[in-house]
């Protein structure tokens, strides 16, 4: 039961970090030329006009492949954080909400067909990263007002509700509205890559993953003592009000701009982090790259597998990832042992 | 580091605590001086660990009065200076910590590491050090989580050093501890307040101990400061009656010479006791 002797340090690190990133440069690189359309490795220096090929690759595959691997990378950091903050597994951004919030305003936007664009950002990201933004900044304004104060568990069960009656909102709104926009609406809520058309959703998504993942990396030390417990990292001089309150919304900028653009996809928050837990060990130092590399490798590969299973049509990568997800959740639920850790 | 200097470390005045309404601490006013061990006793929900806590700046409810850490505020203090100062030793509960002692105790060194920078070969070595000193070295590298009660709490003391916090704020150490591991946490604790100068503050329910290891005891009842000094004026029938309400039994230590405090016997005990005593007169005559 006990497990004796160094069971994580055992395995070098590095290599574990340099395979995953094999595996995701070879993701990355071979994922675009897959797909429906053939495509030759010549159509990547084709530069006549009129090459289908060659329009293919650069405005629809490697804009779709980069974008599945931003994220992932970004969920699979944000699902990190929020199980090394609450000390759960089970939290992750989309467990608290964010991802019923985007939806609801995804389904606001829908509903009352709007049709602009900032910055070549469409109305419906717009309302969907307001949306996730507002879901947010409800579960924590719930969570310090509460008179328990800020317990991990308040700031679950208010996600938890915050989620439930968002759902329930957008149900209402597809209930109110016609066929078409009610199709739309599903459509969106599955999640997906589909849309993306020339690298200007990717570079925004990019903004807003980088600047989250900077500020989780100069927390890094901070998550590692957060996940021994508020009170000892306090006493150890993390200043735990503080830290809290950046990791959670960097987090909350980073899924709320992927959510935006790609629509909720849930699971690959949940599984990256705790595979690469298994295989790593704890220390965020370690663990943050191995997780955001594991996070953009699995789903670039989801994504390609959604393009191919049912061609010519494509099936919704989030209903794939939750497909796989929904088991390894129940897995985690039973197989989930004392010396493992709640984390 | 400001204010290492002082003579007093920590310094209440009419200290006070409330959560929703309901007191916890009172006008709390005390001194605690450098380089002295303090115990912290009195009955369950007295306000001990709100207290001791306090020391750390863990403040929960509404406070009132003043609270001096080393001679400045309480709300001056910078965390991480906060922490090369004063650490708390929790309780060896059986919460999960996914990490090694080795790892653990490193993380301890937080205060004084650059969150890019890896670990510096003077962190090691601290640390090193610190698990020597407390005999932790033989289980460096398992999981913490996977250590006994005993060896858990030599681990966090572990921490404290690691950390080189110059008061230590222990909240119940040797609770759950059995007689050797006792043993082991306070002469440890007792090592580093005589060798280290390190400011002690302990909070326990186990009196003997107390009263023949500080240097002053701190006796709250509701909330209320109700004793302060040295354990002989603390070990009296009158003074722990009007602390904890119950009638104590006190018995010299035979080396010390410090009352001690030993069990009572029951009401029917004491009969039994009489009668048995009559009927050996009785023989007797």
């Amino acid at each position: 039961m006990a497990s004796q002797g160094p069971r994580q340090d055992e395995i070098a690190p590095g290599w574990t970090i340099g395979t995953l990133f094999g595996l995701a440069v070879l993701s990355v690189a071979w994922a675009p030329f897959w797909g429906m359309e053939s495509i030759p490795f010549g159509a990547l220096w084709d530069k006549t006009d009129d090459s289908v090929a060659a329009y293919i690759l650069w405005n629809l595959r490697i804009p779709r492949v980069l974008m599945a691997f931003l994220a992932g990378a970004g969920l699979a950091a944000s699902g990190m954080v929020f199980q090394a903050m609450f000390r759960n597994p089970l939290a992750t951004p989309f467990t608290l909400g964010v991802s019923s919030g985007a939806s609801l305003g995804a389904a606001v936007a829908i509903q009352l067909g709007l049709n602009f664009a900032v910055w070549g950002v469409s109305s419906v990201a717009i309302s969907a990263f307001v949306g996730a933004m507002t879901a947010i900044i409800l579960v924590y304004a719930l969570t310090t007002t509460s008179r328990q104060g800020s317990s991990t568990a308040t700031m679950l069960l208010a996600g938890v509700a915050v989620s439930f009656f968002f759902s329930s909102l957008i149900l209402f709104l597809q209930y109110m509205s016609d066929f078409t926009r009610s199709y739309q609406m599903l459509r969106w809520v599955m999640g997906g890559m589909q849309n993306i058309v020339g690298f200007q959703d990717v570079i925004n998504v990019l903004v807003f993953v980088v600047a989250g993942c900077l500020i989780v990396w100069y927390l890094l030390m901070d998550l590692n003592l957060l996940t021994t417990g508020e009170d000892f990292a306090f006493t150890r001089g993390v200043n735990v009000g503080q830290a809290k309150t950046m990791l959670f919304f960097s987090v909350s900028m980073m899924v709320g701009a992927v959510v935006a653009v790609c629509g909720p996809i849930g699971f690959v928050g949940l599984m990256a982090p705790h595979i690469c837990r298994l295989l790593i060990g704890a220390d965020h130092r370690r663990l943050f790259p191995a997780a955001m590399l594991f996070g953009g490798t699995m789903l670039v590969v989801c994504d390609t597998i959604a393009r191919l299973l049912l061609a010519p049509t494509e099936l919704p990568v989030g209903i794939l990832t939750a497909l796989i997800g929904g088991p390894f959740f129940l897995w985690l639920l039973l197989t989930r042992r004392r010396d493992m850790g709640t984390i | 580091m400001r204010n290492l200097n002082t003579n007093i470390v920590l310094e209440t005045r009419k200290f006070s605590c409330h959560i929703e309404g309901k007191p916890i601490l009172r006008e709390v006013s005390l001194q605690i001086r450098r380089g002295e061990y303090i115990s912290i006793v009195g009955p369950n929900g007295a306000g001990k660990t709100t207290l001791l806590r306090a020391f750390d700046r863990m403040l929960v409810g509404e406070i009132s009065g003043e609270l001096d850490i080393c001679g400045m505020p309480w709300q001056d203090w910078k965390q991480s200076d906060l922490a090369k100062l004063a650490a708390l030793v929790p309780q060896a509960d059986s919460r999960v910590i996914p990490f090694t002692v080795e790892q653990f105790l490193l993380m301890c060194r937080y205060p004084y590491m650059n969150p890019f920078a890896s670990v510096n070969p003077n962190d090691r070595k601290v640390v090193h050090e610190a698990m020597v000193g407390t005999g932790t070295t033989p289980f460096a590298r398992r999981r913490l989580d996977t250590l006994s009660s005993g060896e858990r709490q030599k681990v966090y003391i572990a921490a404290a050093l690691a950390q080189g916090a110059h008061i230590w704020l222990l909240d119940e150490p040797t609770t759950f501890l059995d007689y050797h591991h006792q043993d082991d946490i306070l002469s440890l604790v007792a090592l580093a307040n005589k060798e280290f100068d390190v400011t002690v503050v302990a909070v326990t329910h186990d009196l003997n101990r107390a009263a023949l290891e500080s240097d002053r005891i701190i006796a709250l009842r509701e909330g209320e400061l109700a004793f302060y000094g040295t354990p002989d004026l603390i070990m009296k029938p009158d003074v722990l009656k009007r602390i904890y309400g119950t009638a104590m039994l006190l018995v010299d230590h035979p080396r010390s010479g410090m009352p001690m405090i030993v069990p009572r016997m029951t009401p029917e005990q004491d009969k039994e006791l009489a009668k048995w005593r009559a009927k050996a007169r009785d023989k007797m005559k």
